[in-house]
């Protein structure tokens, strides 16, 4: 059972992560990316990470994937895009480089042997009273890394605000905008 | 030697052999496409690739940690969703385009 369900998804990560990168329209790429992260999401599920299969659906192919959509959208991308053609060996050349990055990954993945060492350092991954290791998680996330964790937030509301501010129209000033629209307002109404 | 005979049980192998495919394509991906949207979707796969890597070591370790520094990935990953979408708005306003080719240049 465990095999058949890893190889389901493992057939879906590939076939959507090669979509990705096939597919011509963009909104089908986002949809290819959505397969993707579903089938990741179910395999952290078979590893004893409910709580990061949640994260997952949640903050993946919930919110990232819609962004990409709106964004995808927003800027009507699928109608002005031209034939993308560039040097004709750059594809093959591309093709070669990630033959080979795969064939090292590999090399360093055989015989597995970085599995050893001290084990549970920081707490098990599950018990019979905590299945889905939520507490574990987060007591280890709030005693172990918790300046990671102030830090990442930090990092959001950075984010935040530059997004803000770059998605902005420049420009034009809000001042001005909401000026404007109060004079034609004024307007309408007279 | 990786056996690849049809297994009784799934080992950390057969994850992280997944994982650095995964990996490869969002690579192969990154240097093929023009378009900007997709070329971030790459760099998404590859994100994923990476937390299948610490999830399946924290499960083969049965340690927490990787599961934690999961999460710390996706915030990471957000972030940088929310700001590079940002950048590729800001790009199509003043090029009209969001083809690679079209900002080649650090000149605005």
């Amino acid at each position: 059972m465990e095999a058949v369900v890893f190889f389901v998804c493992a057939a879906a990560v590939i076939a959507g992560a090669l979509g990705v990168i096939v597919g011509r329209n963009p909104v089908h790429s986002a949809l290819f990316l959505l397969l993707t992260l579903v089938s990741i999401a179910v395999l952290y599920l078979q590893q004893h990470a409910a709580l990061v299969a949640a994260i997952q659906i949640v903050v993946y192919a919930s919110a990232i994937v819609v962004l990409f959509l709106f964004v995808i959208t927003l800027l009507g991308v699928d109608k002005r895009e031209v034939h993308d053609d560039g040097h004709p060996l750059q594809r093959v050349a591309a093709i070669v480089v990630g033959v080979l990055a795969l064939s090292g990954i590999l090399v360093l993945v055989h015989g597995n042997r970085w599995v050893t060492g001290l084990h549970s350092t920081r707490g098990v991954l599950g018990n019979a009273d905590d299945p889905g290791n939520v507490k574990t998680l987060a007591t280890s996330l709030f005693t172990d890394f918790v300046w990671a964790f102030e830090i990442t937030a930090v990092l959001l509301v950075i984010a935040v605000v530059g997004s803000v501010v770059l998605a902005r129209r420049s420009g034009h000033r809000p001042q001005v905008e909401s000026a404007e629209d109060e004079s034609q307002d004024e307007r309408m109404s007279v | 030697m990786i056996a690849l005979s049809y297994p009784d049980h799934i080992t950390a192998t057969y994850y992280l052999i997944l994982a650095a495919i995964l990996f490869t394509i969002g690579a192969v991906g990154l240097l093929v496409r023009k378009n900007t949207l997709v070329m971030f979707m790459c760099i998404e796969l590859m994100l994923n690739a990476a937390n299948l890597t610490f999830v399946s070591y924290a499960n083969a370790m049965n340690d927490i940690s990787g599961q934690v520094i999961v999460f710390f990935t996706l915030v990471v990953a957000a972030a940088e969703v929310a700001v590079g979408l940002a950048i590729i708005i800001a790009i199509f306003r003043r090029r009209q385009s969001v083809s690679a080719d079209d900002v080649d240049l650090l000149k605005g």
